[in-house]
């Protein structure tokens, strides 16, 4: 009786965990990601397009420092191409021979260039607010890339009535500070040229970036699904064997 | 030990007769476990495999992550996205605590259900308890060290309980802290003792082991062994049922780490430690919850914490942190705050109900300990669930388990373990009502 009771709770808790989960999400639209399913992968040329959108729109304020342009390869970017993209910046480099600090093209080696040398810096640049970092955003926000989407799909002119702080947007799913938002609708149809050709409309722009940032912040996730899978399959093969000897000892026992 | 072992090995006798290790070993092997262990006798095993798990992906990580406030997050980073295969230690540590704390609580609650804590296993029992509270605070220091917001804003609420001590609180905090705040002399000696602690707990699981090995393991029927009728060798036995138990176990266990890693996280977590904001919510790890709401049932209107404690001695925060040691430490006095004889719930049918009570009790305070205190639960505020469900806690010792004691009328309990083993049909129907003297 125990056992069957003791598995009863323990499904009795991860439903309330699961439950609890889906609560704190509130009312995110739930999308469906490539990399979602256990055996999932991520789309790399969602990735790429989604880099290409932070590269020419996000870029402008929010850093992304823990990812080196190398990191890069894991989109399916070329090394030519990764190399191409670490050389379209310059950073500062040094001190030379000389003792004086210089400005370089950009090497793979590199750090993602942050806009702003320091929080102050973007503050001041952005009327006050600080655009966070995006390396982590999708594991740092309970829905991950859902989040992602719905924030940039998310703005809307502000219900009737409703006191909009100067310079601020309204945006449905910040919950965090009443669905006033410090950054303005970042995202237009067509403000990025897909080199694939797909049509850059802003629920396509959203879903790529999204999809990048996730992949940002799990970048090992095609890998550990793959490991997964197999280890997976040996235990279920090794635990099948344990149990076969387990009845075989104790045949004489019971 | 009486049969030492003849070995036929030249070089095994040699060794073995200055130090007797290979006669150690056998004695592992040939060591008489009662024929009746069910699975819930497997948790004990998976609680040990969890203990190396965590100190080997531990002594790992810890060779390429780095103690400072400003370097520390970035340096978990950098395993989980330059160190070769640094995801998969990170996960597999990550998820390997919450993991053993799943699998230790199993392991107290069948101790719990089995009376396992009663005499002779009160000292197997304490010492128990003693690793469930290394365990507790390496968890917590360990948590802090990816310097997270969460872990810096649990680090900050969970060192300031010992403001509460009176007089010297805040001396003593600030001595704890290495300054005047959380910050990187907390850090350093966080990962300091985080890596100590769980050679002590090592340590205790010996002695753990050693009491445990002297009276032999309680049996889901309770009684004590009889005769060697009733016992079988732990090897190749119990070992062969441990490993059966270990692959599932790894099953579930590698479900989380390779399909959902962050599962029991907080994602509040992925955010670098940042002294200025403080989460919204702040919330421990899932397995400090319940300690959590006794913490926050007891506070200044709770009637509970003015009878326990009274107003003029110590202030209410002080007695929320007591409550919330008490709760454990409890268990400690359980062996003589039960007084029953029969061990095993499976002969005690009000115990057994008293059991079932408090695990909800325990899963309605982790519930509480989830959510915040100002919250509501269809127009029931939380504050009032976990007052009631830390009321009820405190009752089930305190109260239920001595009365118990002397008004439960048991079931008759069965001659000998074998008795029923052997009456065919494996210990399912453990009701096998026994009339004990009848098959003498």
């Amino acid at each position: 009786m125990m056992r069957k009771i003791g598995l009863l709770g323990a499904v009795v808790v991860l439903l309330a965990m699961g439950g609890n989960a889906v609560a704190a999400e509130g009312e995110l639209p739930r999308q469906e990601w490539s990399f979602n399913s256990i055996f999932g992968t991520y789309d790399e040329a969602a990735l790429q397009r989604g880099f290409l959108v932070y590269k020419d729109v996000c870029s402008a304020c929010h850093s992304m420092n823990l990812l080196s342009y190398r990191h890069l390869s894991g989109t399916g970017l070329s090394e030519d191409q990764i190399k191409a993209v670490a050389a379209s910046v310059q950073v500062p480099d040094g001190p030379n021979d000389e003792g004086e600090m210089f400005e370089r093209a950009g090497l793979q080696s590199d750090r993602f260039k942050a806009p702003f040398p320091n929080e102050q810096a973007a503050r001041a640049a952005n009327n006050g607010a600080y655009p966070p970092d995006l390396s982590l955003m999708a594991k740092a926000r309970p829905g991950g890339p859902d989040y992602i989407y719905a924030i940039l799909t998310g703005y809307e002119e502000p219900p009737a009535g409703f006191q909009l702080n100067e310079g601020m947007s309204y945006n449905e799913y910040f919950a965090v500070s009443a669905n006033q938002i410090a950054m303005p609708p970042p995202l237009s149809d067509g403000a990025v040229t897909y080199a694939d050709g797909t049509e850059a409309t802003v629920p396509q722009m959203a879903r790529d970036v999204a999809a990048f940032l996730a992949w940002a912040a799990e970048p090992n996730l095609n890998e550990r699904h793959q490991i997964g899978v197999g280890v997976m399959l040996f235990l279920i093969v090794l635990t099948a064997c344990l149990y076969a000897v387990y009845r075989k000892v104790w045949a004489d026992v019971h | 030990m009486s049969d030492a072992p003849r070995f036929k090995n030249p070089v095994v006798r040699w060794v073995d007769h200055r130090l007797p290790i290979f006669s150690f070993l056998h004695h592992q092997q040939v060591y008489p476990a009662p024929r009746n262990l069910n699975y819930w006798w497997n948790f004990g095993s998976l609680a040990g495999i969890m203990l190396v798990v965590m100190i080997v992906t531990g002594i790992v990580l810890a060779m390429h992550y780095t103690p400072h406030a400003t370097m520390a997050f970035d340096s978990v980073e950098r395993i989980m996205r330059d160190v070769n295969y640094g995801w998969l230690l990170r996960y597999l540590h990550m998820n390997g605590a919450s993991m053993f704390f799943i699998v230790v609580y199993i392991h107290v609650f069948r101790g719990l259900y089995y009376g396992s804590y009663k005499a002779p296993r009160e000292l197997l029992w304490i010492i128990g308890i003693i690793i469930l509270l290394l365990m507790m605070a390496t968890a917590f220091m360990g948590y802090v060290l990816p310097w997270g917001q969460m872990s810096y804003w649990g680090a900050k609420v969970i060192t300031s309980f010992f403001t509460a001590i009176p007089l010297v609180g805040q001396s003593i905090t600030e001595w704890l802290w290495g300054g005047f705040n959380v910050d990187n002399a907390t850090l350093n000696r966080f990962f300091s003792l985080h890596y100590l602690l769980p050679f002590v707990i090592v340590a205790v699981v010996f002695l753990h082991l050693w009491a445990l090995h002297h009276h032999k393991s309680n049996n889901p029927l309770g009684i004590d062994i009889k005769g060697p009728q009733d016992t079988i060798p732990f090897h190749p036995y119990y070992t062969v049922k441990d490993n059966f138990g270990i692959g599932v176990f790894l099953l579930v266990y590698a479900a989380f780490v390779f399909f959902g890693p962050n599962f029991f996280g907080e994602p509040e977590n992925y955010i670098r430690a940042n002294p200025m904001v403080t989460p919204p919510h702040i919330v421990p790890e899932w397995y400090f919850l319940p300690y959590y709401a006794i913490l926050r049932a007891v506070d200044d209107n709770f009637i509970g914490s003015w009878i326990l404690f009274g107003y003029t001695l110590i202030d209410a925060k002080l007695a929320g942190v007591i409550a919330m040691f008490a709760s454990i430490l409890i268990l400690c006095f359980l062996p003589w705050l039960d007084r029953s004889p029969v061990r095993s719930a499976r002969f005690r049918p009000a115990y057994r109900w008293f059991f079932w009570i408090l695990l909800l009790d325990a899963f309605i305070l982790g519930w509480v300990g989830a959510n915040a205190p100002d919250g509501v639960w269809n127009g029931i505020p939380f504050l009032w669930i976990g007052r009631i469900a830390t009321l009820y806690y405190f009752l089930h010792f305190i109260i239920i388990m001595p009365l118990l004691s002397v008004f439960e009328r048991p079931d008759p309990l069965p001659h000998s373990i074998s008795q029923p083993v052997l009456k065919g049909g494996g210990f399912a129907p453990a009701r096998v009502h026994a009339k004990p003297m009848e098959k003498a």
